[in-house]
């Protein structure tokens, strides 16, 4: 029935939560009014986004010569921050569709707010090519599509034009997977509102109602949306290193940017989910839902991508000095011992030496420590891009050319302006919508909730036959006698006779159909009247037997569950 | 609308649910639908649902964008307005993987999603009867239409299934 779960794996949802709590902590934060740190967290976002757009707006109206770009140095902050956005927007599709596809269960943790952060992040890095082509007002040039000029089309060699289709369709099947998953929840919202909000999130919940079917297409959907959007998360990536490795610029010019580029995209995406969430988990009390077992995972993600990149920095270093090509050993020697050198050992230090941290498990669980190393790795990224452009271009083939690049005022202002942009929209989206997923929460309860497995769990399935029904046995006295007065009928009580080991669905339902309801009724049957009632069932049970049922029934009806696990812990699928 | 009313029973547990699809199927009782919180997995056999079918929906969209790049971008550079760029030649296959690819999975997705939500029924501005805000939430819930089944005999149906609420709503 179920797949099996080991018993060393950690739950994934703590604080033995029910379906309807599960709503109740997710839902709710969208239904309050917003805390403190919420409102002081907007102001300095959306001062930021002022600024931003103040000096976007100034670069549009004086022109590009606003920037410190020269002759020599064509590229500065303004690809350097598209890179290291566009790497940020990694973490989510990742997480939803390559953990999606290995059927990873603490995807469902944290796989919303990382797809919504996905979103904000491309959003701000298609904002720099937008602008550092100058004329941002003929932007649409860029399209394919039949115009009054020719019609002229663009290059489609160029790997430039790549990178618009790329992440034009990046950000749009990003968008479609995000919402798809919203809608659900949004359902979920709407049937717990009123008036006014009522309407909203019926609108934005496109009526769903449940419906098997409709869940049946939706997974469907999901998956093949998974799939497929896999081999577009590392093209994506790729397709952005090929804007460099295409060049014949020495540095760029290396067949290693493409795996190097989407390990350090992932590296840093799950840097920014981590940061991002530490503190979303806290001010929105979601704890029980994003718990340790999330941040290790996340963790040891980091320092998998983070020796990969370390690797791939010092094979360009040997491949470099190997290659015996000068203009290629220049280069890097300028990267670390040239102008630039403070960005270089910035680089080194933030992505090669920190994420080695977390090898220790106790920095691994560490919220600080995480939450630290998690900056620590963005500025290191950033500091990457950073070194890849600025240095290499500071020093190209002819010496007179040769040139420095500082940023002005409002090239840093625009880079702010963009943290503004992502922080005011995931600060939006943090009260519009349920930031962790409610029904694929619910969904994994059963098979990751702590009453279920780990070691708190008073619900054991040791040999697993389908999941337990606590749930239903703790609830069934008070709440099933409540609401069958409301629906006028009275139900008689039954034990999960699956708890006993040796008894599955198709034999409970075949006990219950002899009469044999309870665990009290099942200790009085003797073994050879039960037998009888196998023999005679619908079905095959010749490899069941009987014998051990009425003293499993026996310590299940007097409550000694520790003795019952021991007792299961000795059978061999029931028998003694 | 044909139906008039609906007679829905509610259960705490989504393995109570699948109890009571298999016994409704074994009585052949037409069930109108069943509605649940969260995907129950080993639902759709049990209630006979078959297989999806938008995967190849998906392929069939997928492969309309890979002509649609490939096949456009070929028309342009050899017949409309052929450019040779750094010498190679106009009809340059391997420059034009990366636009195809992208393409392809942008029109699949695209379609894909459309087409989930109108076969569904789904959409902006779309309000369907809700039958309990609790399904949304920790209900799971099996509908008979009254055409198919009396209020009776399913009355007694999710009594005997052990269904914590039965109701029963105009549409």
């Amino acid at each position: 029935m179920s797949s099996y779960i080991s018993p060393i794996r950690e739950p994934l949802v703590t604080g033995n939560k029910t379906y309807h709590q599960i709503t109740e902590d997710l839902a709710s934060p969208t239904e309050k009014a917003p805390g403190r740190a919420w409102i002081i967290g907007f102001i300095l976002a959306i001062s930021a986004l002022a600024f931003g757009l103040f000096c976007i707006t100034w670069t549009v109206w004086h022109g590009i010569g606003t920037w410190n770009l020269n002759r020599t140095i064509g590229w500065g902050w303004d690809i350097t921050n598209f890179v290291w956005w566009i790497g940020i927007g990694h973490a989510g599709t990742l997480i939803s569709a390559i953990l999606l596809l290995f059927r990873q269960k603490w995807r469902t943790g944290v796989n919303r707010a990382a797809e919504a952060m996905t979103i904000f992040a491309v959003i701000c890095a298609a904002l720099f090519p937008g602008i550092h082509v100058g004329r941002a007002w003929v932007v649409f040039y860029f399209f394919p599509y039949p115009n009054t000029r020719g019609p002229l089309w663009p290059n489609f060699n160029s790997p430039l034009l790549w990178d618009l289709f790329a992440i034009s369709t990046y950000f749009t099947v990003s968008l479609l997977f995000w919402y798809t998953g919203l809608v659900p929840d949004f359902a979920t919202v709407r049937d717990r509102a009123k008036g006014f909000r009522k309407k909203i999130y019926n609108f934005l919940s496109f009526g769903w109602t449940g419906s098997a079917k409709h869940w049946q297409r939706w997974e469907a959907l999901s998956l093949v949306l998974a799939g497929i959007a896999t081999p577009l998360v590392l093209s994506v990536h790729t397709i952005v290193s090929f804007d460099f490795a295409t060049s014949v610029i020495p540095g760029w010019h290396t067949t290693i940017f493409p795996p190097y580029f989407v390990a350090g995209a992932i590296f840093s995406g799950f840097a920014m989910v981590l940061t991002l969430m530490i503190v979303t988990r806290k001010v929105l009390n979601l704890q029980d839902y994003i718990t340790f077992a999330h941040i290790e995972s996340m963790n040891k993600v980091i320092l998998v991508t983070g020796t990969i990149v370390g690797v791939a920095y010092l094979t360009e270093l040997f491949i470099a000095w190997y290659s015996g090509y000068v203009y290629e050993q220049f280069a890097f020697f300028n990267r670390a011992l040239g102008p630039y050198w403070w960005s270089y050992f910035g680089m080194m230090f933030c992505n090669v030496i920190t994420p080695q941290f977390f090898w220790f498990k106790k920095i691994r669980r560490s919220l600080f420590w995480t939450f630290l190393l998690s900056i620590v790795i963005n500025i290191g990224m950033w500091f990457e891009r950073f070194v890849i452009i600025a240095t290499t271009l500071a020093r190209d083939y002819l010496p007179s050319s040769w040139s420095y690049y500082s940023p002005t005022w409002v090239e840093m202002g625009i880079f702010i302006g963009t943290l503004g942009l992502f922080f005011t929209l995931f600060l939006i989206f943090t009260r519009v919508a349920p930031v962790v997923a409610i029904a694929e929460i619910k969904s994994i309860l059963k098979s990751a909730g702590d009453q279920y497995t780990g070691p708190n769990a008073h619900a054991h399935d040791h040999h697993n036959h389908g999941h337990e029904n606590v749930m239903h046995a703790v609830h069934s006295t008070e709440e099933k006698e409540a609401s069958v007065k409301e629906a006028g009928t009275i139900l008689t009580m039954e034990d999960d006779l699956k708890r006993l080991e040796g008894i599955g669905p198709k034999i409970e339902m075949t006990l219950k159909a002899a009469g044999i309801k309870t665990f009290q009724q099942l200790l009085g049957t003797d073994v050879s009247r039960l037998q009888t009632i196998l023999d005679e069932g619908e079905g095959n049970f010749k490899g069941n037997s009987p014998e051990s049922w009425p003293e499993q029934a026996k310590l299940a009806y007097e409550g000694r569950w520790d003795e019952l696990n021991d007792l299961q812990d000795r059978l061999d699928g029931g028998k003694y | 609308m044909a139906h008039n009313k609906v007679i829905y029973g509610l259960y705490n547990d989504e393995e109570d649910l699948m109890r009571a699809v298999k016994v409704a199927k074994d009585q052949h009782l037409e069930i109108m639908d069943v509605y649940t919180p969260f995907p129950v997995h080993g639902l759709d056999p049990i209630l006979g649902l078959s297989e999806s079918r938008l995967h190849i929906a998906g392929f069939i969209y997928g492969m309309l964008g890979t002509l649609t790049a490939f096949l456009g971008m070929s028309w342009i550079f050899t017949k409309d307005w052929p450019v040779i760029f750094g010498g190679k030649p106009y009809w340059s296959v391997p420059a034009f993987i990366p636009i195809t690819f992208e393409l392809t999975v942008l029109f699949a997705s695209i379609g894909m999603v459309v087409t989930f939500y109108v076969v569904s029924g789904l959409g902006p501005g779309v309000v369907n009867n809700y039958l309990d805000p609790r399904i949304t939430d920790d209900k799971f819930c099996i509908a008979f239409d009254e055409h198919d089944l009396d209020a009776s005999s399913a009355g007694s149906f999710f009594k005997e299934t052990g269904a914590s609420e039965v109701h029963e709503k105009s549409l």
